[in-house]
């Protein structure tokens, strides 16, 4: 490799792969990717910030714009907090629709990422029909919660709206005809040999990179990596629902894709159980206006990842601190490791294969050192061993955990 | 099996098919009976408690007392609103509801600005209701 041939390309920031502002510096040696360096920022909007001024009735409709693909994901991941400090038991039936709705947003947010994915790579037949039967998935949201993106469906305590005999039948009728299109969309991914090419040993990542680095979601399991959110710590009903987690061994873009199509038919039987299992009962629980003190954290499995909310409450009506962490956070920082050493044409392909989302992921921290000078610099060891230190101090202990992990590199 | 062009039997199969979009204002898709449209505000139920001007996310909703009397006007800043409908859920005497209606396109930012008039409310029999006492007038719905 000769330094003086290095060429560095901007790709970015208007709409890298997706319709969404980021920086992609690559390094380019002929056609071959050697460097990437990535820059964000371009859609901070401060909604931390934005949330600590109102309060958390008005935050529940913030939140949601974070992203509108997974807005579900992050209300309910926020009012799971709320819940979780105020100490509010949901009814059953409150949280087998949320649970409905958040598949439902999988599937949409799913079939939206076929088509995208098949437009990077100049497979246009296959987007434009992947996102008309995206409508139908649309209409049954809009039916049901009353919008076809921002659902509003959540209230803290419960679910806003209710669901009737009819509006079943319409879901499990638009159900079958989802799965039967997405069984065509499997045939079509294994069969079409122009698209398995395409897509193969493309952005590898192996399991090793997937572990070290944090990788969540689709991406993660689609490199062997057994995690999901709903298994892993179960929310909502999902301790109720049986269904399988997706993996996949291929570790490139072929395999996300495949992860993402066997989601699909998860999230079909998830669906039609709830809705053949759906518990009566009040949906909401009245909640307190005003949070008593306490901080709270809660996961939830977005459509891209998992994704993790902090609330920290002071008694008032508006929370003390919010912080988001969405899975893109965690999946940006695969893409310089998957890209090593592909050529300038995957970048696109690559980079939308973790389903990014850079208006989740746009968040500031500023680090400062409040105690005057007591700041230490640690290594990843030592920060290791004070966080599991910490937490059995506190009565957590990762024993248990940790065997599981290790079970999962085998 | 494995070979290319596999969605070209798909592609044939539609050729006849009509276009999936359709020709949007000279036909009309249904819209669903429950979707978030304009808020509708009706004056006689409305106690001036301002919970809903309280709860709104995008602070869209103004509720001003004209009189003396206690009958209430709602101004909606329909730029403003994002149509969560939350102030359908919070008002205690179901003052707001929401309709379908979603063409909600002008022209000028002016005509967003939607004024329900004050109604004096129809005579009751006795007087059971507690009112809160409003809270002065409102400030008046600030021009965009």
């Amino acid at each position: 490799m000769n330094p003086d041939k290095i060429v560095k390309i901007p790709m970015g920031p208007q709409h890298p792969a997706l319709k969404e502002p980021a920086c992609f510096t690559i390094s380019l040696n002929g056609e071959k990717l050697v460097d990437l360096d990535l820059r964000l920022g371009y859609n901070h909007r401060g909604i931390e910030k934005a949330a600590e001024e109102r309060t958390y009735i008005q935050n529940i409709y913030l939140l949601e714009r974070i992203c509108g693909i997974c807005s579900h994901s992050h209300t309910t991941c926020m009012i799971q907090c709320v819940e979780q400090i105020a100490g509010l038991e949901v009814p059953a039936r409150g949280r087998w629709l949320r649970t409905m709705v958040g598949e439902l947003e999988r599937v949409h947010s799913h079939l939206l990422w076929l088509g995208v994915a098949a437009h990077e790579v100049g497979f246009d037949t296959l987007l434009m029909y992947s996102w008309r039967d995206r409508e139908i998935v649309m209409d049954l949201l809009a039916a049901m919660t009353g919008n076809r993106v921002n659902y509003s469906f959540n209230l803290i305590g419960g679910a806003k709206l209710d669901i009737t005999e009819e509006q079943k039948k319409d879901i499990l009728k638009a159900v079958d005809a989802l799965e039967e299109r997405t069984k065509y969309y499997i045939e079509v991914a294994t069969e079409e040999t122009t698209l398995v090419a395409r897509l193969s040993n493309v952005g590898y990542i192996s399991l090793d990179d997937v572990m070290r680095i944090g990788v969540v979601g689709p991406t993660g399991r689609a490199s062997g990596l057994d995690s999901d959110a709903r298994k892993d710590d179960p929310y909502a009903a999902y301790d109720e629902i049986p269904f399988k987690v997706i993996t996949d061994t291929h570790c490139d873009v072929y395999g996300r894709a495949l992860v993402r199509m066997g989601e699909l038919m998860e999230s079909y039987k998830i669906i039609r159980y709830v809705l053949q299992n759906l518990p009566d009962g009040p949906i909401a629980v009245k909640a307190p206006r005003k949070i008593p003190a306490g901080e709270a954290i809660s996961r939830y499995e977005a459509p891209r990842g998992e994704d993790v909310h902090y609330v920290r409450a002071n008694g008032t009506d508006k929370p003390e601190r919010m912080r988001v962490r969405a899975p893109t956070m965690v999946n940006l920082l695969a893409v310089p490791k998957m890209l090593k050493g592909d050529n300038l044409a995957d970048v696109a392909i690559t980079i939308a294969a973790i389903d990014p989302c850079f208006s989740c992921t746009d968040r500031a921290i500023r680090v400062s050192d409040y105690d005057g000078g007591n700041a230490k610099v640690m290594t990843w060891e030592e920060t290791r061993q004070f966080s599991i230190d910490w937490y059995r101090k506190n009565g957590v202990d990762f024993t248990e955990l940790n065997k599981r992990f290790a079970n999962r590199i085998k | 099996m494995k070979k290319p062009g596999k969605m070209l039997a798909e592609l044939f199969r539609n050729v006849t098919k009509p276009p999936a979009t359709i020709q949007y204002p000279f036909r009309k898709l249904e819209i669903p009976g429950d979707s978030r449209g304009r808020i509708v505000f009706i004056s006689e139920n409305c106690i001036g408690c301002k919970i809903c001007v309280r709860d709104c996310p995008a602070e869209a909703i103004y509720i001003n007392k004209p009189g003396e009397e206690k009958i209430f006007e709602a101004v909606f800043n329909l730029d403003e609103c994002i149509y969560c409908a939350q102030c359908v859920l919070s008002c205690p005497k179901d003052a707001l509801s929401i309709s379908p209606d979603i063409e909600l396109a002008q022209i000028s930012r002016a005509s967003l600005r939607l004024v329900y008039p004050a109604k004096p409310k129809p005579p009751q029999p006795p007087k059971e209701k507690v009112d809160k006492p409003a809270e002065g007038n409102a400030a008046p719905a600030a021009s965009a």
